[in-house]
């Protein structure tokens, strides 16, 4: 398969504002806009890659008020995925984020990465990670949601990340004003909400069946 | 870029949707781990609020000098082919992502991983771990310096390669813009059987395909091959200004 010049790609669907000024790289192969890069899967050898020995730890091990939150990761035969990778990112328990893209600034809240990466493979098929229970985080339109963190699974079998996202049981105020709970049929609502354990949250992944978890176009 | 707290609105920026037809797709029938993994049901749409337009620093710390050379690994040299992997990058509005961790994985020349599910009669490489690591600079240019990966069975379908490749993870400045891939070589005859290549729509998949680059190849000891990774760009909208004139 060699790169064909004149097969170009169609223009977004959205006209073309040429607010920056900037016109593309002017190959023929290129749009207006650049085309992003398509994404692959990370396969069976992820681990090779993207094992960090700190990545349980979205929060410091030791910070005040952690919180374990485990799961498991099921695939459409109700078998365990013992090869999958799952990454969150959250705010912080005051609902600021450790991140510069932040419009209201950057937070540092003691302790708090807001981020964590642990893969399925020891038990296999389960994950646990280490993190801060999230603030309620304005939804921008002058509404707050509901405590929330959002994840991004990947696997062999997956060409592209699936996102989800994780929901409180013990937030049932918050989770009942919630605008992304709202729209979500009960029965479907449920695969979102992690519940309370000892030390934490448990909430499963089901890549499809009947409890197929409700995943999100980002 | 970003705007600031107005009353209870925030402005926040708006990531641009990859059209459904140049993206590649979560299942793909020829590949066939997709059939019980990927998801059944059309996935919820998920507007850009904080959490999405936000994400993770991860830099410098990370990073050690000698991650961005995998030819050197154990205390010895690795076998095969020498190459420059460099490139930039961007998003889709065409500004370079700075300080941005570029993490990749690889098998060795012979097309083996270091990694116990890989056990095809294909060498180890002692010297070879398959990891390496940088952060763009301030201009979003990463550089690795590496061995070519060999092609391998992975019993797909009958006598199933994957053409060479080198795997890529990436993290933009948002949780919208995470993404991982794989880089191909030019001109592989591997291309048209192999399903996860042929997943990608076929006007995207020369994006996927590295550019032989004899200006940067070293004299005397290493191939050169560039790579520009394009992440979701933000649809820009004009701040707007409240009553002081200040940006709102
Ligand atoms: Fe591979």
């Amino acid at each position: 398969m060699t790169l064909d010049p004149l097969d170009v790609p169609p223009d977004p669907t959205t006209p073309f504002q040429p607010r920056s000024g900037r016109r593309g790289t002017g190959f023929l192969t290129e749009p207006l806009r650049l085309g992003t890069t398509p994404s692959a899967t990370v396969g069976p050898y992820l681990a090779i890659g993207l094992t960090w020995p700190d990545g349980a730890w979205a929060a410091a091990e030791g910070t005040g008020g952690g919180i374990w939150i485990r799961g498991r990761v099921f695939d459409g035969a109700g078998d365990l995925v013992p090869d999958a990778m799952v990454e969150t990112w959250q705010a912080d328990p005051d609902g600021g984020f450790p991140s510069p893209e932040d419009p209201r600034g950057a937070s540092s809240y003691p302790g708090f990465r807001g981020y964590a990466r642990v893969q399925t493979i020891d038990p296999p098929g389960e994950f646990g990670l280490f993190t801060l229970k999230p603030g309620r985080v304005p939804d921008g339109e002058g509404g707050l949601q509901a405590p929330h963190i959002d994840v991004s699974l990947f696997a062999r079998g997956l060409l592209d990340r699936v996102v989800t996202r994780i929901y409180f049981a013990d937030e049932a105020e918050a989770n009942a004003e919630d605008a992304v709970l709202k729209g979500l049929p009960e029965d479907r609502r449920q695969t979102l909400i992690a519940t309370p354990t000892d030390d934490g949250y448990r909430l499963d992944v089901h890549l499809q069946g009947d409890r197929e978890t409700v995943f999100f176009a980002v | 870029m970003t705007g600031t707290t107005s009353g209870s609105r925030l402005q926040l920026p708006r990531y641009v949707l990859t059209d459904p037809a140049l993206r590649t797709p979560v299942a793909y029938a020829d590949y066939r781990s997709t059939a019980l993994r990927a998801p059944l049901r059309t996935p919820v749409d998920l507007p850009h609020r904080l959490t999405e337009v936000t994400g993770p620093l991860l830099g410098e710390d990370r990073v050690l000098p000698q991650d961005a050379d995998l030819t050197l690994r154990r205390g010895g040299e690795a076998l095969g082919q020498r190459i420059v992997v460099y490139g930039r990058v961007l998003d889709s509005d065409g500004r370079p992502v700075p300080d941005a961790l570029v993490e990749v994985w690889q098998a060795n020349a012979a097309g083996r991983y270091r990694h116990v599910v890989d056990n095809w009669p294909a060498p180890l490489d002692p010297h070879f771990d398959g990891l390496g690591r940088v952060v763009t600079d301030s201009v979003g240019r990463y550089e690795f310096l590496t061995i070519r990966p060999g092609a391998y069975p992975w019993g797909n379908h009958h006598n199933a390669w994957r053409p060479a490749h080198i795997h890529f993870s990436l993290f933009g400045r948002a949780f919208t813009q995470r993404l991982v891939t794989q880089m191909y070589f030019p001109d592989d005859p591997l291309f048209g059987q192999d399903p996860i290549f042929n997943a990608i729509p076929a006007a995207a998949r020369h994006r996927a395909i590295s550019r032989y680059d004899l200006e940067r190849t070293q004299d005397n000891w290493a191939l050169a091959f560039e790579w520009d990774i394009v992440l979701r760009g933000t649809d820009q909208t004009p701040f707007e200004t409240d009553d002081d004139g200040d940006v709102a």
